[in-house]
């Protein structure tokens, strides 16, 4: 039947087009050179001065090596890794729910997170067996046990992933659900709730080495198939059914991308707490900046969302030196400016 | 019109339709459709507002599956193709194009889908494909736009291109004309023709304009009662006065220099009373 169609088509406007991919080069490697940057940044940033700091690097003695390699550079490296989560994340989500809105918490992960941090805390004082338990599971294993429980709580009530808005109402309920209990469970213990404050507000403060190679390799888990999967997001953002007519198992690319999506919020939150407006802001920086289909916007939102939690991560260190502030209510005024940037450039555009 | 079309020996039938009936729902929208539907011809679906036009393209596309029938694509059951290779066979363009980030070179790439598959490693021959498909749409001067910078005429043609690089033999699209003005609605019913008589493709559109609709070689007229009124050439349609029978009411079609035109009861609207504030 094709033998039939013209053939004689040699035209210049050869796709893609190679001035946008060299941007994305530049864009790219300026992520990487703003994270490298604040490393060494991070490093000489801390409870002690600068100079205290600086003489360290140069003269290492065993507690400056203590302080700088166990203490200092896990915790920004940890911060990168979940900044990328969280970046590579929100532009799954953004993807898989067609949504420019959406970001890495909306299956419920966030509440989730939260009630399993409530309960063990709880269950360390209700008895010595539980101690043993928590102990061993620990506050980050709470946390990632209850996102995951929350994430199939929300497929089990929307019956399944084919439903995109079923999906979105589930994981609304499910994340108010969660947060009553919670909010239930903390009136009766003030004294916990202090405890709680600094996972419900966000916190590099607990990131370890062990904590680091966690993210890191759960990053590496995600961001292999989300790459591989980007052309049928591409093809989904034509819309479902032309998805679907172009040759595309949507159960299976849904079902896989929210297996992603939900192992990187998941970890992300064990380690560092609910750190908002990363996930939201990163693929959005990139979407408005370079990237012009998926390929490019999932290895660029993580590049981006790392260096953004790195940096607010700096900022949270240094802005009420020599205390700190919460990192999630950095990321929080930040992603906050940039959103209201943002839509006034929009409306001045209108 | 029917002269112009290709010979007796290509024209068999791309689509049938057996006793079809579909749904949503507890409602059903069409029921008892059986239909050929043709090679090499252009055939529209014309029908008033909820007959079920896209009902039946949907199930065509196999995107609905049917509440009874069998539908069989080149003889045959659409079931019984695999997923990648009924998209080899069937184009389907959706009726309002989302809104997307990509270049227009990049979603024409995805009509290419189900030949090149996931890790996008375009050969030759696709890229051949997409550089045909948007010549003959007139869409390759924009190929590294992002399609939201294009005008409405304009993305519909880079969407019909992407239709087109897929390179089946049948192509079924929804209302491939609303929201364009009139000579947009012309060019982009030219490509369509072009496509049937010219590379003996089955194209099976729903149109809403009637004047349009009978610039085509065949009609699907569906009632709005969930019926098929008649199936066959704009000739016969028009000597049945099935338009009539469908819309329920007086449709006047008139011809004028080889083009039928459809007459709306309604006058111009008197010069002095216009006036009147």
């Amino acid at each position: 039947m094709s033998a039939v169609r013209p053939t004689d088509a040699v035209l210049p406007g050869d796709v893609p087009s190679a001035r946008a991919d060299s941007r994305l080069v530049y864009w790219l490697a300026a992520c990487v050179a703003t994270t490298l940057l604040l490393t060494g940044a991070s490093l000489l940033i801390g409870t002690s001065s600068v100079e205290t700091s600086f003489g360290w690097l140069l003269t290492p003695d065993a507690q400056s090596a203590l302080i700088l390699w166990h203490i200092r550079l896990p915790r920004t490296v940890g911060a990168w890794a979940a900044g990328a989560l969280l970046g590579l994340a929100g532009a799954v989500a953004q993807g898989v729910f067609r949504n420019p809105l959406a970001e890495p918490y909306l299956l419920g992960t966030a509440s989730g997170a939260a009630l399993g941090v409530t309960l063990s805390l709880l269950g360390m004082d209700a008895s010595i067996g539980a101690l043993a338990w928590t102990a061993k599971l620990g506050v980050t294993g709470a946390a990632c046990i209850g996102a995951c429980a929350a994430i199939a709580l929300t497929i089990l009530l929307s019956r399944g992933v084919l439903q995109t808005a079923n999906l979105l109402l589930a994981g609304i309920v499910v994340a108010f659900l969660l947060s009553a209990v919670t909010s239930l469970l903390l009136l009766t213990r003030p004294d916990v709730w202090r405890s709680m404050q600094s996972f419900l507000l966000g916190s590099t403060g607990f990131l370890s080495w062990s904590g680091a190679a966690l993210l890191g390799v759960v990053l590496c888990v995600c961001i292999v198939p989300a790459i591989l999967l980007s052309r049928g997001l591409d093809a989904l953002s034509l819309g479902e059914d032309t998805a679907q007519s172009l040759g595309l198992s949507l159960p299976m690319l849904r079902l896989t991308l929210l297996g992603v999506l939900s192992l990187a919020t998941a970890a992300a939150v064990g380690q560092v707490g609910i750190v908002g407006f990363v996930g939201l802001v990163a693929p959005h920086l990139v979407r408005e900046t370079v990237a012009v289909n998926h390929r490019q916007l999932l290895v660029g939102a993580p590049l981006c969302g790392g260096a953004l939690l790195q940096g607010a991560d700096l900022v949270s260190r240094w802005i009420i030196h020599p205390a700190e502030l919460p990192v999630g209510a950095v990321t929080a005024v930040v992603g906050g400016v940039y959103l209201v940037a943002l839509l006034w450039r929009r409306t001045r555009h209108d | 019109m029917t002269d112009s079309m290709p010979t007796q020996m290509a024209r068999a039938p791309a689509l049938c339709t057996e006793g079809l009936a579909l749904g949503y729902g507890s409602r059903t929208v069409l029921r008892d459709i059986t239909l050929d539907i043709l090679t090499g011809a252009w055939t529209a679906i014309v029908g008033p507002n909820g007959s079920g036009k896209s009902t039946l393209l949907r199930a065509l596309a196999g995107l609905t599956p049917p509440r009874a029938g069998t539908i069989c694509l080149r003889g045959r059951p659409l079931s019984a193709w695999s997923r990648r290779e009924r998209a080899r066979q069937l184009a389907w363009l959706a009726q309002d194009s989302s809104a997307t980030n990509l270049t227009a070179a990049e979603v024409v790439g995805l009509g290419r889908f189900a030949h090149s598959g996931w890790l996008s490693s375009r050969k030759s021959d696709d890229d051949a494909a997409m550089r045909r498909a948007m010549q003959a749409t007139g869409s390759l001067p924009w190929a590294d736009r992002r399609v939201t910078t294009l005008s409405g005429g304009e993305r519909q043609r880079v969407m019909l291109a992407r239709v087109l690089a897929v390179e089946a033999p049948v192509m079924l699209l929804d209302e491939p004309t609303t929201h364009l003005d009139p000579p947009h609605q012309e060019d982009i019913a030219r490509i369509l023709r072009d496509q049937a008589h010219g590379c003996g493709v089955c194209v099976v559109s729903a149109i809403h304009d009637l004047s349009l609709a009978l610039t085509a070689d065949r009609l699907i007229v569906l009632g709005a009662t969930g019926g098929l009124v008649g199936h066959g050439t704009v000739r016969e349609a028009l000597a049945g006065d099935w338009l009539s029978t469908a819309f329920r009411t007086r449709v006047d079609i008139v011809e004028l220099a080889g083009v039928y035109l459809w007459r709306p009861a309604l006058r111009a609207a008197d010069p002095v009373a216009a006036e009147l504030p």
